[in-house]
C-alpha cells in the first residue's frame, strides 16, 4: 500500500477517478453543475467532508466493533454534513439555496462512504486525510469539467459571467436549451468517460460476449 | 382526491427520482446489469421509501420543526438542523428492522432481496425522497404519496434500463464506451424520453 503523499493526493485525479473508474458519487456530479459557481461550493463542501470523515474514522477505527461500524461512519459523516450545511446556510445563503437538498445528499454520497470503507478503516489518520482530499480533488475535476461545458453552452456565460453573447442580449450565440437539461449530464459524463479510457486503455471494461468474426473480412481482436 | 393523484403522477414520471433528479445513481448504474435483480432492488426501494418519508414527515412536524416542542415547553427550540442525522437514522433503523421482519415471515423474499437490503440504506434516492418532502413541506398524507410515487418512479426507471442493458450486451460497442459509457449515453436518451412527461399535469 502506497503511502507517499503525492500518490494518494494525485492517483484518483485521473487513474483512479471516483467518478470515471469507481462509479462513485455520479448522482450530485450531474445535479449541480449548470453554473460554475454553485458547482465549486459543492466540491468544496464534498472535499471537506471526505477528508474529515477519513480522519475522524481512520482515528477510532481500532475501537469500534465491526458489526455497527457502518452506523458509527454514518453519524461521524452526518454530523459533519450538519457542521458545513450550517457554514454555508450562515455565510452563502444564496448558493446553499440553490444546492437544495443535495448538501444533505453528501451523507449518502457514496464516495465518502466508499473511502470510509475502503481506505479509513485500514490506514492510520494523515494518510486517510491525504485519500479524502485526493478523492475530492478527483470528484471536483469531472464536475468543474461537467460544469464549464454545461453553462459555457447551456447560457454562454462562466460564473455568471457573460463569455458568449446571447442572441436574447443582441449578441450572435443561441444559447443550447438542452446543456442545461438532465440528459445532457449524463451525455457529457458517458463521453468523458470515452474520453479517458481512449487515453487509458487498461480502464476499458472487458466484453460479456464476443462479436462472431466477420464473414467476409478477418476480425482483428 | 385529483390532488393527490396529480401528486403521484408528478413524482413517477415528471420528476422521476433517477432520470430527471439523478437519485439513487450508483446503485443505478451499478445493479442494472440483469431485469430479475432490477426489479428486486425497485420493490425493496419502493418499500423503503413507503415507510420512512411518512415516518420522517412525523419527526419533522412533531419533533424538530421550528416550535414543534411547543407542547413540551419548549416554544422557542428549532431543532431543524439536526434533520439530516435524524433521517439516515430512521432509514437505516427502517432497513435494519425490515431486514429482520422479513427474515423472519418471509424467507423468500429475504432471500431475494437479501444482498440489496444493507444498500438500501446509502441509496441517496431515499435520503432525497426524505429531504424533498421537507424542503417542499408536504402535509402527512401527501408525503405517504410521494414517498410511493418515488418508489415506483425509481422501480420503473431501473427496470427499463436492465431490459436495455440485457439487449445491450449483444452488441458491438466502440472499446472505450464499453459498460459504463454505454450506461450513461443510454440513461441519456431514456432521461431525454421522460422528458416528454414534463407537460403532464393532471
Amino acid at each position: 500500500m502506497a503511502t507517499d503523499t503525492k500518490t494518494l493526493l494525485f492517483k484518483p485525479v485521473v487513474a483512479e477517478n471516483p467518478i470515471t473508474l469507481q462509479i462513485l458519487g455520479i448522482c450530485s456530479a450531474l445535479a449541480v453543475t449548470t453554473s460554475l459557481r454553485v458547482t465549486i461550493v459543492m466540491c468544496i463542501a464534498l472535499t471537506v467532508v471526505t477528508a474529515f470523515s477519513n480522519f475522524f474514522i481512520s482515528m477510532v477505527r481500532n475501537y469500534m466493533p465491526s458489526s455497527i461500524r457502518i452506523i458509527i461512519q454514518m453519524a461521524i459523516i452526518s454530523a459533519l454534513v450538519i457542521a458545513v450545511d450550517q457554514l454555508l446556510q450562515a455565510f452563502a445563503y444564496e448558493v446553499s439555496k440553490q444546492l437544495s437538498v443535495f448538501v444533505g445528499l453528501i451523507i449518502t454520497n457514496c464516495i465518502v462512504m466508499g473511502r470510509a470503507e475502503a481506505f479509513a478503516m485500514k490506514n492510520p489518520p494523515v494518510p486517510s486525510f491525504m485519500d479524502g482530499i485526493g478523492n475530492g480533488l478527483g470528484y471536483s475535476s469531472v464536475l468543474l469539467i461537467l460544469a464549464t461545458v454545461r453553462e459555457l453552452f447551456g447560457s454562454g456565460s462562466l460564473f455568471g459571467i457573460e463569455i458568449f453573447p446571447l442572441v436574447s442580449n443582441g449578441g450572435w450565440y443561441q444559447g443550447n436549451g438542452l446543456m442545461l437539461l438532465a440528459p445532457s449530464a449524463f451525455f457529457i459524463i458517458g463521453f468523458l468517460i470515452w474520453i479517458v479510457r481512449t487515453k487509458r486503455v487498461d480502464q476499458v471494461e472487458k466484453n460479456e460476449f464476443h462479436i462472431a468474426p466477420h464473414t467476409t473480412r478477418e476480425v482483428v481482436h | 382526491m385529483e390532488h393527490y393523484l396529480s401528486l403521484a403522477i408528478r413524482a413517477v414520471f415528471v420528476e422521476n427520482m433517477a432520470l430527471q433528479m439523478f437519485l439513487g445513481m450508483c446503485t443505478f448504474i451499478a445493479v442494472s446489469k440483469k431485469v430479475e435483480t432490477a426489479v428486486g432492488l425497485g420493490v425493496a426501494v419502493t418499500v423503503v421509501q413507503i415507510i420512512t418519508v411518512p415516518l420522517n414527515n412525523l419527526l419533522f412536524t412533531y419533533l424538530l420543526k421550528d416550535g414543534a416542542l411547543a407542547w413540551m415547553g419548549f416554544p422557542d427550540l428549532d431543532l431543524s438542523f439536526l434533520g439530516f442525522i435524524c433521517y439516515i437514522g430512521v432509514i437505516a433503523a427502517v432497513v435494519q428492522v425490515l431486514e429482520m421482519f422479513l427474515d423472519k415471515y418471509m424467507p423468500s423474499l429475504y432471500n431475494a432481496l437479501g444482498v440489496f437490503l444493507p444498500l438500501i440504506a446509502v441509496n441517496c434516492a431515499i435520503m432525497g425522497a426524505s429531504l424533498f418532502m421537507v424542503e417542499r413541506s408536504y402535509t402527512f398524507s401527501e408525503s405517504v404519496v410521494y414517498g410511493t410515487g418515488a418508489g415506483v418512479g425509481w422501480a420503473l426507471a431501473i427496470t427499463a434500463m436492465a431490459g436495455i442493458r440485457e439487449k445491450l450486451k449483444y452488441s458491438d460497442v466502440p472499446q472505450g464506451l464499453r459498460g459504463m459509457g454505454i450506461t450513461f449515453i443510454t440513461t441519456g436518451l431514456m432521461s431525454l424520453g421522460f422528458m416528454s412527461f414534463s407537460g403532464l399535469s393532471l
